[in-house]
């Protein structure tokens, strides 16, 4: 393929001046999708990538809502509540020009649950998936699953006829070095076809113009040239020069440079992402502080005086140069759960939090270490230095240990830090995925990011009673009643919600995806 | 003369082993890399095959031998981050590493030489003068900085250059030039400027104050009297005398180049070997890590030991004190 970009590139070149309205879309952000692979790699670059030349049966607009994608509509039966059905798009075709059929659906969800393949937890609650009829397909679940189509959007549908024609059933195995046919081919039925791609270096992308929904959507982008950049001084230069005209992972610093530059703009929406401290309470003493033989941590009074120490306007306006949203809950906008009383809950008072550090025995104060990463979340580690000083001020000293990621999270998933920093975004945009990692009592495979040691049996069957609860009013009812213990017990530190930007020619016009996930098919050009 | 090549390959191999001893013993503090490769909605039992798959749930020094014993079979294993073996990434990364250190090379050998000749000559001029101030900002100035600042002038300010990437390539049997496109041409420019920088203005200085050592000797007075020109004074014998030493560092200033080329190949973005190496610090690639950093120790302990060995030939006071 790579022995061929060089002609392409010249076709391409000579093809672009031929057509009247080509436009090319020069799009650069930090880093390469890892594999072409469809379900393998369930990671936000890789599946950004696919989105333009893969589709999943259902995608989300900006406001989280569904949009019919290869599936027009879907409901669960009226004779199985186990049993979703959907039917699917008409005169669908792959890049080769194969018909997209049922068959392929129950292909690709067979290659989805495959040992190998990354996306195999997300669907792991289907039993069976079943054609109907060419255009209809049903989908069997081990019990009552009313929000499997959120864990659908990713998904994405392959062409069985030419995976088996190309030898490429198999999910690729990544740990093992396999490169097989379908991490460096594709054949979806995107809007957008590979021409060329050299891993971390450069990938191009031409219009498929025989998308079905070529009329339906915008697809001013004739042309995608993907190239990562990883020095963020860089990338922002690229953007100011002109060689790139979109502009993922924006460094806050140059923001305002790059909005007041002749011919280019940046827009922002809240990201599908919180950032929030969580501390260990589950302990009866903690290694990480200076107090012998009991756990302040395990006072809700300390955890409620923490919260109310930290000044998120505060943080908001000098850490983030005004780039977050503060919050008062760990769960972000659009989630089904969040509601702006409970996001509004924390406040700045520092008389109160003095008074109820006093009260739980603390007066004099205590001093813990802080664990935070410091290449993770926007400013992740000037947010530690500031909430550093912020406890300061009722008396707790932290000791900031401010380190990379690589080495931060196992702190967190092997229990080996009582105080620290953690982000947090809802794929599914249901609560239910924010209880099950962050709120379940940790067990092997539930509550494996609860680093607090909180661990409720009645919560806990509650949590796990939601997965096939279909009555969605009581659901609902439930997951308030799960939000309100997590609220009262103070069970983390809700810090803000982080907003996303990006950077683009006065030419682009795009809203911004609150997943970070640009689908150049909505891109206008003018 | 044998005894002596044979005990210093002997040596050199004993470095390469505790170099890449000492390597290993790091990654451990480099972070979990089963963190990076499975997703926030792995269990733990996810977690627990995954290691046992990679082998990480061996003590250090069985990883170490698993990875020499297949190293030496010419199998550096498979990237955590890309999947793919890193000997091909390797392979595939090398030339545009080889291609930017090779022409900042001949950028810092000629212009060092060039400059450091002119400001002998006209110690007291005002140009000389101006060289030799600026030549600190230089030495001074950290490589990523400087690279900054180029692309700021030149592509942002200018836009006569790329701020990033190697351009179009052509394929020649395996090999990617970026030589025969213009815009691969362009592409090279700055980070063969900012990688070779350091190096252009240490050798401008070693070439300045040994010419000014030359030209103080009796000889040269000697070729001025038989009324010489001043070019064949300068050129022909002056500047050859200098050459020994100069050539020693420059053989020496090579491999640097390659080693270094870490900070200029993130700056701009150069997709080669440095760039895959800071990205294997950051996701924590021990295969990546590993192959990468015993190559750039083979290379030096070669560097040295040629040069060792040459010393051995010009000077055999060496060869006698080696018995």
């Amino acid at each position: 393929m790579k022995k061929s970009s060089a002609i392409l590139a010249v076709a391409a070149l000579v093809s672009s001046t031929a057509m009247v309205n080509a436009e090319t879309l020069k799009w650069a952000r930090a880093g390469d999708a890892l594999t072409l692979d469809p379900h393998s790699q369930n990671e936000g670059p890789s599946h950004t990538m696919r989105h333009q030349m893969y589709e999943p049966l259902i995608i989300r607009d900006t406001s989280g809502a569904f949009v019919p994608t290869l599936a027009t509509d879907w409901a669960p039966s009226a004779d199985n509540p186990n049993v979703w059905v959907f039917n699917l798009r008409k005169g669908v075709k792959f890049h080769d020009g194969a018909d997209f059929t049922a068959e392929d659906v129950v292909f690709s969800f067979e290659r989805a649950k495959q040992p190998n393949s990354d996306m195999k937890e997300l669907i792991g609650s289907i039993t069976a998936v079943r054609a109907v009829d060419d255009h209809t397909v049903e989908i069997e679940t081990d019990g009552p699953n009313p929000i499997l189509p959120s864990n659908l959007t990713n998904l994405f549908m392959m062409d069985k006829g030419w995976t088996e024609a190309n030898n490429t059933v198999n999910v690729q195995d990544f740990e093992g070095g396999e490169i097989t046919y379908a991490t460096t081919n594709v054949n979806g039925t995107g809007a957008y076809k590979l021409v060329s791609r050299e891993p971390d270096v450069k990938t191009v992308m031409v219009r498929n113009e025989e998308y079905w929904g070529r009329n339906d959507f915008p697809m001013e982008v004739s042309e995608i040239i993907y190239t990562p950049i990883q020095n963020a001084a860089t990338r922002v230069a690229a953007l100011l020069s002109g060689e790139v005209n979109f502009l993922q992972d924006m460094p806050v610093q140059d923001l305002a440079r790059v909005d007041s530059a002749d011919g280019l703009m940046v827009k922002q929406a809240p990201q599908n992402r919180v950032i929030f401290f969580g501390m260990n309470q589950g302990a009866d003493d903690i290694e990480a502080d200076n107090v012998e033989g009991k756990n302040p941590l395990a006072d809700v009074r300390v955890r409620k005086a923490m919260s109310m120490a930290i000044n998120r306007d505060a943080i908001r306006q000098v850490v983030m140069r005004g780039q977050s949203q503060p919050a008062g809950m760990i769960a972000p906008p659009f989630v089904n759960g969040w509601t702006a009383a409970m996001d509004g809950e924390s406040s700045t008072d520092l008389d109160g939090a003095k008074a109820l550090m006093a009260e739980a025995g603390y007066g004099d104060g205590f001093s813990i270490r802080l664990d935070c990463p410091n290449d993770r979340y926007i400013n992740d580690e000037a947010i530690c230095q500031a909430a550093v000083g912020m406890l300061g001020q009722i008396g707790i000293t932290v000791n900031l240990d401010a380190i990379p990621k690589a080495q931060h999270f196992p702190k967190i998933t092997d229990g080996k830090t009582d105080f620290y920093m953690l982000g947090w975004g809802v794929p599914t945009y249901d609560s239910e995925y924010i209880f099950n990692f962050l709120v379940h009592g940790r067990e092997s495979d539930i509550g494996t990011w609860n680093g607090t040691g909180f661990n409720n049996a009645d919560l806990n069957a509650t949590i796990k009673s939601l997965a096939s609860n279909t009555d969605l009013d009581a659901r609902n009812a439930d997951i308030a009643s799960i939000w309100r213990v997590v609220q009262d017990e103070q069970l983390y530190i809700p810090i803000h919600h982080q907003v996303l930007n990006w950077g683009m020619a006065d030419n682009v016009g795009i809203e911004v995806d609150p997943e970070d996930q640009p689908r150049v098919k909505f891109f206008t050009m003018k | 003369m044998l005894p002596f090549i044979l005990k210093r390959v002997f040596q050199s191999i004993l470095v390469l082993v505790i170099t890449g001893a000492i390597a290993f013993s790091m990654f451990t503090f480099v972070g979990d890399p089963i963190d990076n490769m499975l997703g926030q909605e792995r269990t733990m039992e996810d977690v627990e095959r995954l290691r046992a798959q990679l082998g990480l749930d061996k003590p250090i020094p069985v990883q170490y031998f698993k990875f020499l014993n297949e190293a030496a079979q010419g199998n550096f294993g498979v990237s955590y981050r890309q999947g793919r073996e890193v000997s091909e990434i390797i392979m595939e990364r090398a030339p545009a590493t080889l291609e930017l250190a090779a022409l900042s090379a001949v950028f810092a050998v000629v212009m060092g030489i060039a400059l450091g000749v002119f400001t002998a000559i006209r110690r007291d001029g005002f140009a000389a003068h101006f060289i030799m101030s600026a030549s600190l900002i230089g030495v001074s100035l950290p490589t990523f900085l400087i690279g900054i600042l180029l692309i700021y002038l030149f592509s942002v300010e200018l836009g006569w250059l790329p701020s990033f990437g190697r351009g179009e390539v052509v394929e020649i049997g395996g090999w990617t030039t970026g030589f025969l496109t213009e815009s691969g041409r362009k592409a090279l420019i700055l980070p063969a400027i900012t990688l070779g920088l350091y190096q252009m203005t240490l050798i401008m200085r070693l070439v300045r104050s040994e010419m000014l050592e030359v030209l103080r000797q009796d000889y040269i007075r000697f070729a001025r009297a038989r009324g010489l020109s001043e070019r064949v004074i300068n050129f022909r014998h002056a500047l050859k005398n200098t050459m020994v030493p100069v050539i020693t560092v420059i053989g020496l200033q090579l491999g640097a180049i390659i080693a270094f080329a870490i900070i200029t190949e993130t700056v701009f973005q150069w997709p080669g070997l440095g760039l895959l190496f800071i990205n294997a610090i950051q996701f924590v690639d021990i295969p990546v890590m590993a192959a990468y950093l015993m190559m750039i120790s083979v290379m030096f302990v070669v560097i040295n030991l040629l040069v060792d060995i040459l010393y051995a030939f010009i000077d055999p006071r060496l060869r006698v004190s080696a018995k």
